[in-house]
């Protein structure tokens, strides 16, 4: 299935949010998702099935003023 | 100062952003006395991606320094992305508060507070504690007080420009519109001088980042500010002297000697 991840296309086998993680090497990182501009507590990322074309941000610390 | 229920040992808040190394942000940092430093989120890379690992070595360094994180949410143009990015950052920060920025025009980074109001009480409604990044406004004060809003902070002068405080009037009104309501300059610091100033004015506290980071001697303007800060405060606290427009002679006239 081809989704957006950051931005960018990346084509992975996994179904929901939760497996994106996994699939993509984010298994211990301290992160916050979204799907589709709302946002997915990680309790919710299995639940959270994706489609073709879907947008998933994966956010983590920055530096910030 | 007391605010949101903790009381914080520090009247100084610092940034992590746009120092030279990460080694002499922490000791910045530290030498800062800061007990709060503000944080913010972008995209993290995965395994294999150029960048990986880079926000969680950041947070290493942050959690090790055992102070208070705000993060931001810096960059944002809208009540949605504001909303949205406050929801991640609790959930990767593990905090209710969050400095509230929704940015309303790009070449002064001046707050659009008709959308900071909106999502100050959205968020507010949803748990967080709200530390809003506004202009001088009064109104918009009260506002974001009605939303729900605890702490209050107005800007020195745009964000990154070292100007000092360039509207002194109005954030002496605000201090005296608001006596018990914690409140901060935050942004536009460049100099100890400034934010002496700034709690002069009998503001709680000062958030800068800029002017220690981008300083010659991070360490050492941090260590200067921490003074200046401590100074202001022991000065707003000891009830300054009234200015006058003419000289008053400090040395007392009795008794002068008449040589003429």
């Amino acid at each position: 299935m081809n989704i957006v991840v950051n931005g960018k296309p990346r084509s992975v086998a996994a179904t929901n949010l939760a497996e994106v993680l996994v699939e993509l090497g984010y298994t211990n990182a301290r992160v916050a998702t979204a799907h589709d501009s709302e946002f997915v507590p990680a309790e919710r990322r299995a639940a959270c099935r994706l489609k073709e074309g879907d947008k998933v941000e994966i956010l983590g610390p920055m530096q910030g003023g | 100062m007391r605010v949101y229920g903790v009381e914080l040992p520090s009247r100084l808040l610092l940034g992590t952003a746009l120092y030279p190394s990460p080694a002499i942000m922490t000791e910045a940092i530290r030498a800062s006395g800061a007990a709060v430093v503000t944080v913010s989120l972008r995209r993290e890379s995965g395994a294999g991606e150029q960048g990986a690992g880079a926000g969680q070595r950041f947070w290493d360094l942050v959690r090790d320094l055992g102070l208070r994180v705000l993060p931001n949410t810096a960059g944002c143009h809208s009540v949605k992305e504001a909303v949205l990015t406050a929801q991640m950052a609790r959930e990767v920060f593990g905090t209710p508060w969050i400095k509230l920025e929704v940015t309303g025009d790009d070449d002064t980074l001046q707050p659009d507070v008709f959308a900071l109001v909106e999502a100050a009480r959205i968020l507010t409604a949803d748990g967080f504690q709200v530390f809003p990044y506004t202009t001088e406004d009064l109104v918009v004060a009260g506002r974001l007080l009605d939303a729900g809003c605890e702490v209050l902070m107005p800007w020195g002068a745009p964000i990154g420009s070292g100007r000092g405080l360039n509207n002194p009037y109005a954030l002496r009104s605000m201090r005296a519109h608001f006596p018990n309501v914690p409140l901060v300059v935050d942004a536009g610091i460049g100099l100890p001088s400034h934010a002496a100033a700034a709690m002069e004015l009998g503001y709680d506290a000062v958030l800068l980042n800029t002017a220690v980071a981008k300083a010659g001697d991070p360490v050492a303007m941090a260590g200067a500010m921490r003074r200046a800060v401590e100074a202001g405060r022991m000065a707003y606290e000891a009830d300054p002297m009234e200015a006058r427009d003419m000289a008053a002679p400090s040395t007392p006239v009795f008794g002068t000697a008449a040589f003429a």
